[in-house]
């Protein structure tokens, strides 16, 4: 190991920890050439391919490493909240037919098709504009853009570097939440924990939200699959043998590594303004199904972040800047108070981080820090992550009704897939609120509010 | 043709044995199909030949798997059968039979984005060969 595996969890998290891979693997990533301080894993870890899931590792330019398998396949899976107007006692009553209105109109699971087939030339342009595309042909407003991680545009896109598989499959996905453990969800603000935060954030007790969870679709895993296959073929360039082939790697500085991070950029794009278009129509769906206009329903984009990734940041080692390549695999940027790119309105308090939890725990809202900043690479966990597998967790369910345990608890679900519930269950994730509690007690984030779910829509 | 699946805590992992090279692809693709789709409901109508490449056993296994999930995914063609024309360790050739998904008609049981080279292995013991192989879903 180059430098040393720093892991956060708590002594209940750990319990479960020794099962899988997960420990081995941050171990592996830490043997990479050129990868600064530590590599690192939030509380939320578990066992990925190659990189683990939770991990996050930085590399110095030029002699560091980019690898597309420390972003993932879902390149820029992330999420979204929206605040609304609306409180828990306004929708109470039509909450099946707004969960219905939603399931409808907001193509999921396999294979699903979004309303809008792109000309190549539209999908050179999303690749490139990202959100603002979105925004241009009318699906959406300025202040969404403000209200994105980098406002919704990764430089230095080049669909040149995309092959004609990934942009045959981008054609007609955009606007479609996908499958597996993508989800649309409605929340209310449950607690809050940070009055002033909040209050910054838009966001107050009882408050109807909505949380979107989705990323660039088959473009996004195609582009990844391209560059791994590509990096396989010239693994011995690295100088070092890999245990994992899915560790395939290339130097920053290398016209391999530098083709990858311009396809890299246009699937981040691509998610984007996939997400963009999923709350405008989320936009419209309310409207229409409660009869109310935009004014009235105010709905605000609170914040949009992106969990698998790889960004060049300049963010403090030693004591000085430094620009370094950081991948966030299952892990959420988390800057602090007072930095640039975070929106003027959210500048004392921090960079809103999204973290959804399983189906039907809710999720929470907490505030990055400056020891985020200088400890994890200004990151933070994304999720409450698996404990069991998906086979598992379709044995425990058999003979039980999931739509109705969930009903039982006051929340309405519906899923395109057949599985998808079963594979989905609570259970199969670690406690949300355990996760949180290590992020928040280890200082890399603070608690700002809690939601919990009324309805979800799944893949 | 039998597969079976083994625990991974985030993906779906798949296990095939066969007698022979061959057999172990055809075995592989069987399984891929059989883990995306109700089989029953697909029809053997359209054939294609294709040929894969790769270093060694395992990552022609992950390249040629790759090949034909993307004729799905990217395609939308559902495969019935795989008949192995040709098996060496760097080189395989296969004909393929299926036909165009019909939403209508089929039905699809999982998503599989991609498959991974994250242990993926092809090893010889006394019966035969044995692959393993990690899809992500």
């Amino acid at each position: 190991m180059r430098v040393p595996g720093i892991i956060y969890t708590s002594e209940k998290l750990m319990r479960g920890m020794g099962e899988d891979e997960g420990p081995k693997q941050v171990a592996h990533v830490a043997h990479l050439p050129g990868i600064v301080t530590a590599s690192l894993a939030m509380p939320d870890m578990h066992w990925g391919y190659g990189f683990p899931i939770g991990g996050v590792a930085a590399f110095d330019m030029e002699e560091g490493i980019v690898s597309p398998g420390g972003v993932g396949y879902d390149i820029n899976c992330g999420c979204r909240l929206i605040t609304t107007r609306l409180h828990a006692e306004d929708i109470r009553d039509r909450l099946q037919a707004l969960v219905t209105a939603l399931f409808q109109n907001i193509p999921s699971g396999v294979g699903s098709r979004g309303a809008l087939r792109l000309s190549a030339k539209d999908e050179r342009q999303v690749l490139t504009e990202g959100s603002a595309w979105a925004v241009r042909h009318g699906y959406g407003t300025e202040a969404d853009l403000e209200m994105t991680e980098d406002n919704g545009v990764m430089a230095g896109a080049d669909p040149q570097k995309v092959s004609d598989r990934a942009l045959e499959r981008g054609k007609d996905q955009l606007g479609t939440l996908g499958s597996g453990n993508h989800f649309l969800e409605i929340e209310a603000v449950e607690e809050i924990f940070d009055a002033a935060a909040a209050a910054a954030f838009g966001m107050e007790k009882g408050q109807i939200c909505v949380m979107i969870h989705s990323g660039s679709r088959g473009l996004g895993y195609q582009v990844c699959d391209d560059y791994l296959a590509r990096m396989v073929k010239h693994i011995d360039e690295i100088g070092i043998p890999l245990p994992d082939r899915q560790l395939a790697c290339a130097k920053l500085s290398s016209a391999r590594g530098k083709d990858y991070l311009a396809a890299m950029a246009c699937a981040a794009n691509y998610a984007w303004t996939n997400r963009q278009l999923l709350m405008h129509r989320t936009r419209e769906v309310f409207e229409k199904a409660l009869g109310m206009g935009p004014r009235e329903l105010g709905m605000r984009l609170l914040y949009d972040v992106c969990h698998n990734i790889a960004k060049i940041e300049t963010l403090p080692v030693a004591g000085s800047d430094v620009r370094l390549c950081v991948h966030r695999k299952g892990a959420t940027r988390a800057f602090p108070p007072g930095h640039a790119a975070l929106p003027p309105a959210y500048r004392k308090v921090g960079q809103p981080v999204l973290i959804p939890g399983d189906m039907g725990s809710g999720s929470y809202v907490l505030a990055g820090t400056q020891r985020a900043f200088t400890e994890t690479f200004g990151s933070a966990c994304h999720g409450a992550g698996r404990v069991m597998s998906r086979t598992r967790a379709m044995k425990s369910c058999r003979g039980r009704s999931i739509a109705r345990e969930m009903a039982q608890r006051g929340i309405i679900v519906m899923a395109s897939g057949r599985g998808t519930l079963q594979e989905e269950i609570p259970e199969a994730y670690k406690d949300l609120d355990e996760v949180v509690e290590v992020v928040h007690r280890a200082g890399l984030s603070t608690k700002v509010a809690r939601l919990s779910t009324l309805g979800c829509i799944k893949g | 043709m039998a597969y079976r699946v083994f625990d991974h805590t985030a993906d779906l992992g798949v296990e095939v044995s066969a007698a022979t090279l061959e057999e172990l692809y055809a075995a592989a693709a069987f399984a891929l199909f059989d883990l995306l789709t109700d089989l029953s409901r697909v029809r053997a109508g359209i054939a294609r030949e294709t040929v894969v490449t790769g270093e060694d056993p395992a990552d022609l296994l992950v390249n040629f798997l790759r090949e034909i999930l993307y004729m799905w995914n990217g395609e939308g063609f559902l495969i019935k059968t795989c008949l192995v024309r040709e098996a060496a360790p760097q080189r395989v050739k296969v004909l393929l039979r299926g036909e165009t998904f019909d939403s209508g008609r089929h039905r699809m049981k999982a998503e599989i984005k991609a498959v991974t080279y994250h242990q993926a292995s092809v090893c010889e013991t006394e019966e035969g060969f044995v692959a393993r192989v990690v899809f992500d879903v």
